[in-house]
């Protein structure tokens, strides 16, 4: 079935993005603007691929991605948050180290094979025609994923703590005024940005391609990035823009492989249009985007003591 | 943002190339620059093998700093005019892509060497340096038309350039001398290095049917996603054996090693002199990598044609070829000559595919 075919390249290309770009929402939301999450997701994938291989577990590989990413986030939470450093210049420092950094650690590893995440089936959802092999036969960070979408649209606008972190992000000085822990919850958003840019980064170096090579996230974390805005700071936009950019990708190729006839340099910038397009359509309103716009994103805070 | 970003890094690095110690005053400086990174398993691991080897041919004679991940385009400029100023004596820029700005540096800097990788245009101090990949691809390409049972190869490339294109036609040619029916299914991923993409692609050519994968992309993801889906494939660049232990049948590798032996003893000499230089199988600037995972009898035919191709007999691009639009290109037992193959704009009948302009 080709078009199931199509369907499992379009889920494993656009995971990635999806939960970079998550993360990324979330730190924004707190007012954080983190240029970092290529930095982060390179040094996720490099340790997950390290830790896979060292103790031949993907799992423990996951769970190292995760754990390295939350840890070089708090690099940059450190120098912006408590240093007061320029968001902007930081997170592209970051970027820069990342890339420098899992390039010099991983220099043993290329070249190694892989240890690929095994596919975890759901017991009678998987035996679902068509259905079952797409969504219910999937590693676990596609079931993640999904969770964390659900889970942080709930966070976000159905929790106590979800509003706090938005009145923050919102507006830092009158949430200071309010008594709302400022720095500790930006502190926590960056380290959840950088923990869902490592898990990204696991899934490249376990499931996508099971390999390690310097450089091997390609510029998907500048593409995570553009997600965040194009989707207006909202989860589920954020998953359709995500998979959109996915399929359209995955469909190029398809397209170039039937020999459909159109230059392939058009059909390469095709995912970027496509997404760009459709985002700003459902972004049209104004007013909904300048609701969703954190207000004090990228805003130094200094409290006055 | 990512260009801008890897040229920051570039400009950093050769920052740092620069403020290297002035010791070495009585060194040459040998400087190398590459697109991708020194382990990328492919194209630029194999420039740098090369330039390991002339490290260690000259020893402490030489320096070879080098510049990795450097884009191309306006960045390549300001990339190889750092490394000119550093005092380097030769600088070899290892990407087609850089051809201009190599060209643009080398008159600023008329008392430094360049030379080019895989371009076509030269200056007083400008020389190119290419190999005839398309031989090995060529070899490649009979190896497919015995070995796919469907007679459909897919083909990952990067970049509509000459030597590419040239790349495409000489598989194909090399599977219909054994198959006149063999198909070519060919996806355009425009970078050089993106394993993910890479990947995707392979995925895509063989969800479409096709039983045997080639590519002309730097890393060993499409090797993996064959080896993962049980059909066979053709490294590139480097051996990529360790990618498909049962999945490669072969791989053209470069050996650059030998000549950038020769041209820096050239420089050292006083005798460096402008040229353009394309060899071959012959002259061991390409290799094969062993014919694995096919029975003897193809194995005996690939080594045969390796053996006429490396003693002249045997010249890839010979006719009768037609175009893809079936107007005649070469009459029977006509060769192609070398102006034609190092500009090739055009694809051979039988590639199903629209070639980008």
């Amino acid at each position: 079935m080709i078009i199931e075919a199509i369907l499992l390249t379009v889920i494993t290309a656009s995971t990635p993005l999806v939960i970079a770009a998550l993360g990324e929402l979330v730190t924004e939301r707190s007012g954080v603007l983190n240029l970092g999450v290529e930095g982060m997701m390179i040094i996720g994938a490099v340790c997950a691929f390290a830790a896979a291989q060292a103790s031949g577990s993907p799992f423990i590989g996951v769970l190292a991605g995760v754990a390295a990413g939350a840890a070089f986030s708090l690099l940059f939470g450190f120098l912006t948050l408590t240093l007061v450093a320029n968001q902007v210049a930081t997170g592209l420092a970051l970027t820069i180290l990342g890339l420098g950094v899992s390039g010099m650690v991983g220099e043993s590893l290329v070249g190694v094979p892989g240890v690929k995440l095994a596919p975890i089936a759901i017991p009678v959802l998987a035996d679902i025609p068509i259905v079952g092999p797409l969504f219910f036969k999937q590693d676990i960070i596609f079931y993640l994923s999904i969770a964390l979408v659900v889970g942080v649209n709930w966070f976000l606008f159905k929790s106590r703590a979800g509003l706090k972190l938005r009145a923050i992000g919102d507006s830092h000085g009158s949430a200071h005024t309010l008594g709302l822990p400022v720095i500790r919850t930006r502190y926590l958003a960056v380290m959840f940005g950088g923990a869902c840019a490592g898990l990204a980064g696991a899934q490249l170096s376990l499931v996508y391609t099971p390999q390690w090579v310097e450089n091997m996230s390609a510029g998907r974390g500048w593409i995570a990035l553009a997600l965040v805005v194009f989707a207006a700071w909202r989860p589920w936009r954020l998953l359709a823009g995500g998979y959109l950019f996915g399929a359209v990708t995955i469909g190029q190729l398809h397209a170039q492989a039937f020999g459909i006839g159109l230059p392939s340099q058009f059909l390469s910038a095709l995912p970027y249009a496509a997404t760009i397009v459709v985002l700003i359509i459902i972004s049209h309103n104004r007013r909904t985007t300048l609701i969703n716009t954190p207000a004090s994103l990228g805003k130094p805070f200094v409290p006055d003591r | 943002m990512k260009k801008f970003l890897l040229a920051l890094a570039a400009s950093a690095a050769a920052l740092a190339a620069v403020a290297a110690p002035a010791s070495a005053q009585d060194k040459t400086k040998i400087c190398f620059v590459y697109v991708g990174t020194k382990t990328d398993g492919g194209w630029t691991q194999a420039h740098d093998i090369g330039r390991q080897e002339l490290q260690a041919h000259f020893g402490d004679k030489i320096e070879t700093p080098f510049l990795e991940s450097v884009p191309e385009g306006p960045d390549a400029e300001r990339a190889i005019e750092r490394m000119a100023r550093s005092g380097c004596a030769m600088v070899f820029s290892t990407s087609f892509g850089f051809m201009d700005a190599t060209l643009k540096v080398a008159e600023k800097f008329p008392d430094v060497k360049f030379e080019h990788a895989t371009g076509y245009k030269t200056a007083a101090n400008v020389a190119t340096y290419n190999s005839r990949f398309y031989e090995g691809r060529f070899i490649n390409g009979q190896i497919a038309g015995k070995m796919s049972k469907k007679g459909v190869a897919g083909y990952i490339a990067s970049f509509p350039i000459p030597e590419v294109v040239g790349g495409i036609n000489a598989f194909l040619h090399g599977a219909r001398t054994v198959n006149p029916e063999f198909k070519l299914k060919v996806i355009w991923v425009n970078t050089w290095f993106d394993p993910g993409k890479e990947a995707d692609a392979a995925k895509a050519l063989i969800d479409q049917g096709v039983d045997i994968l080639t590519q002309h992309t730097d890393t060993t993801a499409p090797m993996q996603v064959a080896q993962e889906r049980g059909i066979q494939a053709f490294g590139q660049a480097s051996d990529m054996i360790a990618a498909g232990p049962t999945a490669q049948l072969s791989s053209i590798v470069d050996t650059w090693g030998a000549y950038y032996i020769k041209r820096t003893q050239a420089v050292i000499d006083g005798t460096w002199a402008s040229q353009q230089t394309f060899d071959g199988l012959k002259d061991g600037i390409l290799t094969m990598a062993p014919f694995t995972n096919m029975p003897d009898d193809v194995k005996a035919m690939a080594t045969d044609t390796m053996t006429k191709i490396k003693a002249g007999e045997l010249k890839p691009f010979t006719g009768p070829i037609n175009k893809q639009d079936g107007t005649p290109w070469l009459k029977d037992g006509e060769s192609a000559d070398d102006g034609t193959i190092l500009g090739m704009n055009f694809y051979i009948e039988g590639v199903d595919d629209k070639l980008p302009q």
